[in-house]
């Protein structure tokens, strides 16, 4: 179990998290998503302890991290940077986690053998390429046999077979009853692994849901409408909930109404009607919808409004 | 939470003891992370090579000029000393691997594999201290006696060795070592402050090579003054047999280093405590 409350990080004039609450509980994979610069690596480190929130409160099985008397065996962490030293070796790297718990060698190499690493682990961990790397740092979180997890971007890097591979492993851990928390920036990959779904964009809470609901949402709300006369039904449609784009003449991308009710709407105004069609969006692109929203949230002046994906200049 | 029935692969295969982070625990992290590294061997190797080297050139050298040597010369000639000259180069080969020990984890992201295993976080720079430090003094006190007794053998062809019972002489030996294992433990403080190798490396050896010679752009009489609570002066008044009238007496000068060096690794305390990994 997981309890953020109210989290804030800021580097200097960056805010990196903002006001971000949210509980992770056990026995589900829960997707942490969000495009690069969300503040997830962030969140996660403050859930470790690597740093400080500015203000706010992490607890992880009850306690904050570092007040666990064996923290190895509460949480184990995947971060996204990698975070072993290139001259070790595998082996050595997993023992010296391991000794400071009395894990014992035994373990060592169980869990070795179990990312399947044990061709490698006398080698040193510099030469590995990102799957090994990727491999060498779950081994590392499973040391302990932790209630929870926490993987930053485990599938990072990886060919398909070992993004296979980390997709069972979360599932199963998962329905061993652990708590199981893991980012990405691919909405795509969470639909397929998550149960759970925390969505942030720009450091701040988008949304807290399940990926059924998720794309239940996601994919019957749009509507494309094409018709001679845009503009009229561009007036009748308006509403506070509805949003309608163009991006050709006379073609309209409406949302927040269904085709039923823009159909009856055309009808009794005396619209005609080329093609009426639900838009079945993608989830990436319900996704990317969502993270825009939090972009101009924040009120940024469109004219600088900074690429989500950089955030930085802003 | 409870884990279900069903035997999971990822399961620690017995009911794993659950133990506790203890400071002993701590300290064999450490010291398997210190084993496991070349540039540990690397590093000791390289001192341990050169100030032998250096023992064995420059006492042959002396033994050489013997005969033909000024008598004033002769009279100041310090044997203990001049074998174990070498450990000003040795310093070097110390002082990187002392810093490397912290800012090493810091260039490739272990610190925080190492700060998730202990979160506690002072636990890993005690250990740290205490591995290097204990090593350390065990290799460069091998390393002096070797280098003082290949330099007492070059001496004695002109019978001007002198013998490790000789008044001093052990202070002189192991008080090399003392210093060369302080300098690596300050190297591991201000890597500690700076985090960086770079920056660790030139806070330290600008504090040990390059303060003495700013000094030597000062009036002479603040020199004298100040000269002698220099870091590297202080702590190299244990290494001659014979202060000269400039440096403090050899354990007060060894207490000042020392006070350095504490106050480094304080300081590095307060920086990993305090500071986001
Ligand atoms: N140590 C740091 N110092 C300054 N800014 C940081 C630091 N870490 C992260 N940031 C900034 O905080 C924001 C969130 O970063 P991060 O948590 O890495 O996002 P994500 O993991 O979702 O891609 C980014 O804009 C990043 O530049
Ligand atoms: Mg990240």
């Amino acid at each position: 179990m997981i309890e953020a409350t109210a989290l804030t990080k800021r580097y200097g004039p960056k805010t990196a998290v903002e006001d971000l609450s949210f509980t992770v509980k056990p026995g589900v994979v829960t997707g942490f998503l969000g495009p690069n610069g969300a503040g997830k690596s962030t969140t996660m480190r403050m859930l470790l302890g690597l740093d400080a929130p500015t203000s706010g409160r992490a607890v992880v099985n009850g306690r904050s991290y570092a007040d666990h008397p064996a923290p190895l065996h509460e949480v184990g962490a995947m971060l996204e940077a990698r975070a072993i030293h290139t001259g070790r070796t595998a082996f050595n790297h997993l023992l010296a986690l391991a000794a400071t718990t009395g894990i014992p060698r035994s373990r060592v190499e169980e869990v070795i053998e179990l990312v399947g690493l044990r061709e490698v682990a006398k080698k040193r961990a510099g030469g590995f390429s990102l799957g090994m790397g990727q491999r060498l740092g779950i081994a590392s979180a499973l040391l302990g046999d932790p209630a929870t997890l926490i993987l930053d971007e485990p599938v990072n890097g990886l060919d398909p077979e070992g993004i296979r591979w980390i997709r069972d492993l979360l599932k199963s851990l998962a329905a061993e009853g652990r708590t199981v928390f893991v980012s990405s920036h691919l909405m795509s990959e969470m639909a397929l692994t998550a149960e759970h779904l925390i969505i942030v964009g720009r450091g701040r809470l988008i949304a807290d849901t399940s990926v059924e609901e998720f794309i239940r949402e996601a994919s019957n709300n749009t509507v494309r409408v094409r018709t001679p006369d845009a503009g009229k039904l561009r007036e009748q449609i308006a509403g506070p909930d509805v949003t309608i784009t163009s991006d050709e003449a006379g073609v309209l991308t409406v949302t927040g109404l269904s085709s039923e009710q823009i159909g009856r709407t055309a009808h009794e105004h005396g619209v005609a009607l080329y093609e009426l069609a639900n838009q079945q969006a993608s989830l990436e692109e319900a996704f990317m919808e969502l993270t825009r929203d939090v972009v101009e949230y924040q009120a940024v002046p469109s004219a600088s409004r900074p690429n989500v994906t950089e955030g930085n200049a802003a | 939470m409870s884990t279900t029935t069903a035997p999971a692969p990822v399961s620690a295969a017995a009911t794993a003891p659950r133990g506790k982070v203890t400071q002993p625990r701590v300290l064999k992290s450490e010291w398997i992370k210190f084993r496991s590294l070349r540039s540990t061997y690397l590093s000791l190797l390289i001192g341990m090579v050169v100030m032998i080297g250096i023992a064995a050139l420059a006492c042959w050298a002396v033994a050489n000029r013997w005969p033909s040597m000024p008598a004033m010369e002769k009279a100041g000639f310090d044997p203990a000393g001049r074998s174990i000259d070498g450990f000003f180069f040795a310093q070097l080969a110390v002082g990187v691997l002392g810093v490397m020990v912290v800012t090493g984890e810091y260039s490739t992201g272990m610190i925080r594999a190492t700060l998730s295993a202990v979160p506690r976080r002072l636990p890993v720079l005690w250990a740290k201290t205490a591995v290097f430090g204990g090593v350390t003094f065990v290799v460069t006190s091998v390393t002096a006696l070797i280098s003082f007794f290949v330099g007492q053998a070059m001496l004695s062809s002109q019978h001007i060795q002198t013998s490790l019972s000789a008044s001093g002489v052990p202070r002189v030996v192991f008080g090399t070592a003392i210093y060369l294992t302080l300098v690596g433990l300050f190297g591991v403080g201000l890597g500690t402050v700076v985090r960086s190798t770079p920056g660790g490396i030139s806070s330290l050896f600008g504090a040990l090579l390059v303060l003495p010679l700013i000094l030597h752009a000062l009036p002479t009489s603040w020199a004298n003054d100040i000269g002698p609570y220099l870091p590297s002066n202080a702590g190299q008044a244990l290494t001659t047999l014979h202060p000269d009238p400039h440096t403090l007496a050899p354990w007060t000068g060894c207490g000042v280093f020392a006070l350095y060096v504490v106050a480094s690794i304080i300081g590095g305390a307060i920086v990993l405590k305090r500071r986001d990994a």
